[in-house]
């Protein structure tokens, strides 16, 4: 049996309902919009935050690209993939450049976004204040107040346990000087990424029912200390095995055999247009 | 003279009440009240009608029975709780022309982290008891605007000197402080900022006697180092004799006494005063 879904796989009243959170989203950068989270047919916290904006945001002449911390390859990256093309026929690709919507989950691809294109995060805790208070309530009251510091205390936090600012991802970030925001578990090293972007980045939170944006050319900074600056993650003197490629995020690959720690981008995209380049 | 001419807090007709109240309470009719509580519509009157002052460099003790409104009226200073009317006026704020009370929750919170410290009664209501007790003292500093971690540790440190509170556990959580030093912890984070004022509900409450005259030794000692000027609320005639340099009875809600606090110990006027100083005796 085959079933006829809706374009998109959503009816259009909930299509359109989602595009109305995402609009008041935009128009208060950083701001946590709540939204009706659907029943999705992949499980909560695999991206069901970040399907439903792409579901009610996708045309039929739009081109996609799905990420799974880097690589277009991974079961969920193509489950969401398959997903989105069977029930829009939309045509999908590997390429940064040529996407007109990428959904990414843990990373913002190496190649500069452009005007045009929408970057869809997916978000596990939108809120960055939740281990420091605990209560959704306070947490309200304290964004409505602008009142931060338990986001600064958290990285005070770990320079005195660890001499550093030790975020491997989720660094939090102000946005347009008035909301900080929970950059989705990207690794410092896309933080900058976010600052003054060309594209439209739109985070959704499925299972916390949150929307959120950064509209093109919003300032986002780190939160950083005047003594203990914000530093992404270095990697100098360290070049992709496969490309070549340097000043890319990389991954570190521990050979068990030999030993040995090689490195290797890991936009698996990026590294594919290297290597064809060359 | 003249930082004796100006109090540092003005506090006028300051009312709480918990319920909506009805005809049987409300304005002049408050003389029917059944203690604090309205017969009729069951409404609590908490704090009625409060009115004082506090000059610089003072203490101002606060005394009462249990449920007669004394750590309502300081948890409405400290803007934990909203007044029903009444206002509040501190020098250091806009030169003590605006009521504070009447500013934005914004305000409220700039004028709590720079002008204002308050060591609890429970210090869960102070403490993250899951940060270290530096970190708890940050938390203040950064609050005010203070974002230079060098300069955050080294206060933090001469503060938890100042408390008693060896520089080597300054790492530790409170939750593996026992009750003292927690208490203690709450004394260096309430201080951080150098505040003008600083309130203290019960300070030494569930403390172990050599504990409670410790602590009391460090807030006269830092009071008198810092010349701030301290409102202290406890039911122990014992810690208002020690600290106290004026003190004010409360009973249902209302203050029925105030004076220097020797005169309201070694010569009380009002009965309840009586029974509360024989009581000690």
């Amino acid at each position: 049996m085959k079933i006829e879904y809706n374009f998109a796989f959503f009816d259009e009243g909930s299509k359109r309902e989602i595009r109305r959170v995402t609009l008041k989203a935009v128009a208060i950068p950083g701001y946590q919009v709540p939204f009706a989270s659907r029943e999705m047919p992949i499980a909560r916290g695999w991206g069901t935050g970040g399907l439903q904006l792409t579901l009610s945001l996708v045309g039929k002449d739009d081109i996609l690209k799905v990420i799974d911390q880097g690589s277009d390859e991974s079961v969920n990256a193509v489950n969401i993939k398959k997903l989105i093309a069977i029930t829009t026929g939309v045509s999908v690709s590997e390429e940064t450049a040529e996407a007109t919507i990428i959904q990414s989950r843990h990373r913002i691809p190496e190649i500069p976004l452009r005007e045009g294109q929408i970057l869809v995060l997916q978000v596990p805790l939108p809120e960055p204040l939740r281990y420091y208070e605990p209560s959704e309530y306070e947490t309200k009251k304290l964004h409505a107040e602008r009142e931060y510091s338990g986001a600064w205390l958290m990285l005070f936090e770990q320079i005195m346990n660890y001499g550093t600012m030790s975020t491997g991802a989720d660094h939090p970030v102000m946005v347009q000087g008035r909301y900080v925001m929970a950059p989705s578990p990207i690794p410092r090293f896309d933080n900058p990424k976010l600052n003054r972007s060309q594209a439209l980045i739109l985070f959704g939170a499925g299972r916390e029912k949150k929307v959120y944006a950064v509209p093109p050319y919003t300032r986002v900074e780190s939160l950083d200390f005047e003594d203990y600056p914000f530093r992404v993650e270095s990697f100098q003197d360290k070049c992709c095995r496969l490309c070549g490629a340097k000043g890319v995020f990389m991954d570190e690959i521990l050979d068990d055999l030999t030993g040995k720690t090689s490195y290797q981008c890991n936009d698996s995209s990026y590294c594919l247009q290297e290597l064809n380049g060359k | 003279m003249e930082d004796f001419e100006q109090p540092v807090l003005s506090v006028s007709n300051i009312t709480k009440h918990y319920g909506k109240g009805c005809v049987n309470c409300r304005g002049s009719q408050v003389e029917h009240l059944l203690k604090n509580y309205c017969p009729v519509c069951g409404t609590v009157y908490a704090c009625q009608d409060i009115t004082f002052e506090v000059y610089a460099g003072e203490i101002l003790g606060i005394v009462g029975e249990s449920g007669s409104g004394k750590s309502t009226l300081m948890e409405c200073l400290y803007f934990d709780q909203e007044v029903s009317s009444g206002e509040a006026y501190i020098n250091s704020y806009k030169s003590g022309t605006a009521n504070v009370f009447a500013e934005s929750s914004q305000q409220k919170r700039y004028i709590r982290n720079h002008m204002m410290g308050k060591v609890y009664q429970n210090p869960l209501m102070s403490l993250k008891m899951n940060f270290s007790s530096i970190g708890n003292i940050a938390e203040k500093l950064i609050a005010a605007g203070n974002r230079h971690v060098g300069m955050m540790e080294a206060r933090g440190k001469e503060l938890l000197e100042h408390v008693n509170i060896p520089v080597y556990r300054m790492k530790e959580a409170p939750k593996n402080f026992s009750g003292g030093m927690q208490q203690r912890v709450q004394i260096a984070k309430a201080l951080s900022n150098n505040p003008p004022l600083l309130l203290l509900d019960e300070v030494t409450t569930g403390l172990d006697l050599s504990v409670q005259a410790s602590v009391l030794d460090l807030i006269k000692t830092i009071q008198r180092e810092l010349k701030i000027t301290v409102l202290i609320v406890s039911h122990d005639l014992g810690v208002i004799r020690m600290l106290a340099d004026r003190t004010m009875v409360m009973l249902d809600g209302k203050i029925i006494e105030h004076g220097l606090t020797d005169q309201i110990l070694e010569d009380p006027q009002q009965s309840y005063t009586q029974q509360l100083v024989q009581s000690l005796l």
